[in-house]
C-alpha cells in the first residue's frame, strides 16, 4: 500500500508494490484531454560502466508526498494542465523494474511535455526519496558524495 | 531540551540508527543543531551537502527548533 493522496485533480502514491502504467493513464484521461505525457523511469543495469545488481528506495513518506504535492501545484499554476499523477516505488527494485511513473494530462500537448518535464527534474532535487545502488562488491547511496 | 532526530539514506548510516536524541539549548536553531551533530558525527562533513527538516518542511540554518518539533535529516535526495 502505501501512502496515497488525492486531491481533486490530483494524485501521488508512494508503494511497495509495482507500478502499473496502464492504470497511471487511465487515471489522468479525462474527455477534455487532447494529449498525455507519461514518464517511467526504470532501473538501469549500470552506473558508470558498473553492473548494479538491484537499487533499494527509501522515503520520508510524509514529507515526500507533501513536497510532490507541492511540485504539482506548481505545475498546475505555471501550465494549463488537467490532472497530474505521480507514483513512486520504495523498497527493492530489480532491473528493468518501474521506480516512478509521471503522467499529465492537457487539453494540448506542450503543456503536457512542460509539466512532465518540470515535475520530474524538481522531484529529483526536492524529494526526500533515496536510492542505494548494491553491486557485485559492495553499495553506495546515490549522490551522498562529492 | 532533548529531541529525537529521525535520519533517513545515508545519514541513517551514519547515526547507526533511524531515530537518535540530542539535548539542545531550549532557543537552540538549526544551525545549532547542525553543529552539535556534526561534532559527534563527523562523517556528517564528507556529505556533498545535507538539509534539516522542521515538521517536514525543509528548514533554514536559523530557524529555531521547539520541543516536540519533528525534525529530520535530510542528505542529498536521489529519487526517481
Amino acid at each position: 500500500m502505501g501512502k496515497k493522496q488525492i486531491i481533486l485533480n490530483t494524485e501521488i502514491k508512494l508503494s511497495v508494490s509495482t507500478l502499473n502504467v496502464q492504470d497511471c493513464v487511465d487515471w489522468v484521461m479525462s474527455p477534455e484531454t487532447g494529449g498525455i505525457d507519461v514518464f517511467v523511469g526504470t532501473v538501469r543495469n549500470a552506473t558508470k560502466g558498473k553492473g548494479v545488481v538491484r537499487l533499494e528506495f527509501e522515503a520520508y513518506e510524509k514529507m515526500a508526498v507533501s513536497e510532490m504535492k507541492k511540485i504539482t501545484q506548481q505545475a498546475f499554476a505555471k501550465w494549463p494542465v488537467q490532472k497530474i499523477l505521480i507514483h513512486h516505488r520504495t523498497g527493492v527494485l530489480q532491473i528493468g523494474e518501474i521506480p516512478v511513473i509521471i503522467a499529465v494530462s492537457a487539453a494540448h500537448r506542450d503543456a503536457a511535455f512542460d509539466a512532465c518535464r518540470y515535475i520530474i527534474d524538481t522531484l529529483k532535487q526536492t524529494v526526500p526519496i533515496w536510492k542505494k545502488e548494491i553491486f557485485e562488491d559492495g553499495e553506495v547511496w546515490v549522490a551522498a558524495h562529492p | 531540551m532533548k529531541i529525537n532526530i529521525l535520519a533517513f539514506g545515508i545519514a541513517k548510516d551514519i547515526f547507526g540508527s533511524p531515530e537518535v536524541t540530542i539535548d539542545l539549548a531550549n532557543d537552540a536553531t538549526v544551525s545549532n543543531l547542525k553543529y552539535l551533530l556534526e561534532h559527534q558525527y563527523p562523517r556528517l562533513n564528507h556529505l556533498a551537502t545535507y538539509m534539516v527538516a522542521v515538521n517536514n518542511e525543509y528548514a533554514l540554518d536559523g530557524d529555531n527548533i521547539h520541543e516536540r518539533d519533528e525534525i529530520a535529516i535530510i542528505p542529498p535526495v536521489s529519487g526517481g
